[in-house]
């Protein structure tokens, strides 16, 4: 079974793919794959009550998208892959997994007037690299010489990517400001790190399990 | 599949002006070009000085090239030294690439490093380029035998201090900012101009350094086609930005070094420069670092005062050799 379309979205050099896996009426629900998954071929089935479409999205070196040449992964380039979506879809409610729960945040904080509540679900690459820099490495992969999916410099280099804490709420305080929701995040993790303890225990942060997550964005 | 990645050496180029009809004091073009694969990321390096010299790595700042040490390297490789720098991805004649990041330069500097040989090596850098120097040799302690930076150490200063709802909505403007930017880059190429036009530009980011200067600096940064030069750096970068980094995190790379090490800090504060003091630094020194605060010179040190500099770090070398 494949995805029901496939949009493909041009970020700069990369192109990125975006699959409809779902139809419905109502506000589309935009999925997040961790670090080093891809979009499902099907929704998963905690999404069968959610009323609108249930779109995903491949990010940067991941599924269907470009796998660049060299590396250089950040979170911030991600986000801005996930900016491109919301370009393509408009007003969405965002569900992410681990790396993808952390882009959630990112963009309910970068764009909250078309992110209405981001849900935060465990997932690979929730950590990232913790609050501060570890020490001094170099990711000297011998990745170029094909184009692997997931690429191996995304699972290097975002295993590592620091997530301080008050980058992180400053994004809570972002989505605040911009959003017309009393509360815009809501953390469904049972995995709490460093900087997820922080978010979850800012303003306009609900703290409920992803069913209830989704019945409460549904509704509003 | 990946994206096609411009090769910048595929390009037309018509050059009305070549480089070696624009020259400057003391200015010298590399002795040897080569290209290092970094990852299947072609880097553009350079060397001036005999090539079985020790050597010194040079890594440029932020927006700019390797061929901003055509003044230093020379005086530095007039005493033997094989001075070897690289364009940093997606500035000067080096690719431009999908994805730019810290780690990423960080790597293309160890390719850059390992392209050299496996005898211990000098790292010297400028602005970012020093941040980085900092954060190689830190990855790599057996590769290296002294350290330089030229103004290039970051310190809380260099983060605004303000009230956390101001740093909140500044941010919220560099964010919409920069993904609006990243929403309208297919088929952006930097805005086109003539020579002169490009140093004015340059000048206003740079605006102690000598007008001459920059337009020598045209013909190797830039390239011309029919409709003017245009600055090689690749469109999508920008100045400002945002992210989880504090400045002050590259400065406690210092204290772990155990080579010798020489700091100079340009004192005049200036748009590129970072503000950073001689008392922000000192707790960070290692033992029997040394630190040259210069006064009256601006971030771009080796530029304004390319002598003083190139004696600071030659009398180092000579009498550091405790490596």
């Amino acid at each position: 079974m494949s995805p029901l379309e496939t949009r493909h979205l041009q970020h700069y050099r990369a192109t990125l793919a975006l699959h409809r896996l779902s139809d419905g009426a109502g506000r589309p629900l935009l999925l997040l794959h961790g670090l080093g998954e891809r979009t499902p071929e099907r929704p998963p089935a905690y999404l069968d009550a959610w009323p609108g479409a249930v779109w995903g999205l491949d990010l940067t070196g991941h599924g269907e998208s470009t796998v660049p040449v060299g590396g250089g992964y950040t979170a911030e380039i991600l986000l801005a892959d996930v900016d491109h979506a919301v370009a393509e879809l408009g007003e969405v409610t965002v569900l992410g997994r681990g790396l993808g729960a952390y882009l959630a945040l990112l963009i309910a904080g970068a764009r909250p007037a078309q992110v209405h509540g981001a849900i935060l679900f465990d997932g690979p690459g929730l950590i990232g690299g913790g609050v501060r820099p570890g020490s001094a490495w170099i990711a000297d992969l011998d990745a170029h010489a094909d184009e692997r999916s997931p690429d191996p410099f995304a699972l290097a280099e975002l295993a590592r990517d620091v997530r301080s804490i008050d980058y992180a709420t400053t994004y809570v305080h972002l989505a605040c400001a911009g959003s017309s929701l009393d509360a815009p995040i809501c953390v469904s993790t049972v995995s709490r790190p460093e900087w997820l303890t922080a978010v979850v225990e800012e303003q306009g942060v609900l703290d409920q399990p992803l069913l209830d997550a989704l019945a409460h964005y549904a509704a509003r | 599949m990946a994206g096609p990645v411009p090769d910048p050496g595929s390009l037309t180029v018509v050059t009305a002006t070549p480089a070696a009809a624009i020259t400057y004091p003391g200015a010298q073009r590399p002795a040897r070009t080569r290209t290092v694969t970094s990852n299947g990321l072609d880097l553009a390096v350079y060397e001036w000085g005999p090539v079985d010299g020790p050597a010194i790595l040079l890594a440029h700042g932020g927006f700019d090239f390797a061929g901003t040490y055509d003044v230093l390297a020379p005086m530095l490789a007039e005493h033997g030294w094989r001075c070897v720098s690289w364009d940093h991805r997606g500035h000067g004649d080096s690719a431009h690439a999908h994805l730019y990041s810290w780690s990423a330069d960080v790597r293309d500097a160890f390719h850059v490093l390992e392209s050299v040989g496996q005898e211990r090596v000098v790292l010297l850098g400028h602005s970012k380029g020093g941040a980085l120097m900092f954060e190689l040799a830190d990855a790599c302690p057996h590769r290296i035998t002294h350290v330089v930076n030229l103004d290039g150490l970051p310190s809380r200063n260099s983060w605004p201090d303000v009230a956390e709802h101001e740093r909140t909505r500044m941010v919220a403007s560099e964010l919409t900012s920069w993904l609006d930017h990243r929403r309208s880059l297919v088929g952006r190429e930097r805005k086109p101009g003539t020579l002169e036009e490009l140093a004015d530009r340059r000048g206003r980011m740079n605006p102690r350094l000598d007008p001459a200067w920059l337009r020598y600096l045209v013909p190797i940064g830039a390239s011309e086609d029919a409709d003017g030069w245009r600055w090689k750096i690749d469109p999508t970068m920008r100045f400002g930005g945002f992210g989880p980094w504090r400045p002050e995190w590259s400065m406690e790379r210092m204290p772990s070094l155990a080579v010798p090490v020489l700091g100079m800090l340009g004192l005049e504060l200036e748009v590129m420069g970072w503000g950073t003091r001689p008392e922000d630094v000192e707790p960070y020194l290692p033992p029997g670092a040394e630190l040259h605060p210069l006064e009256g010179v601006g971030h771009f040190v080796h530029i304004e005062q390319p002598r003083l500099v190139a004696d600071l770090i030659l009398d180092f070398l000579d009498r550091r050799r405790d490596r």
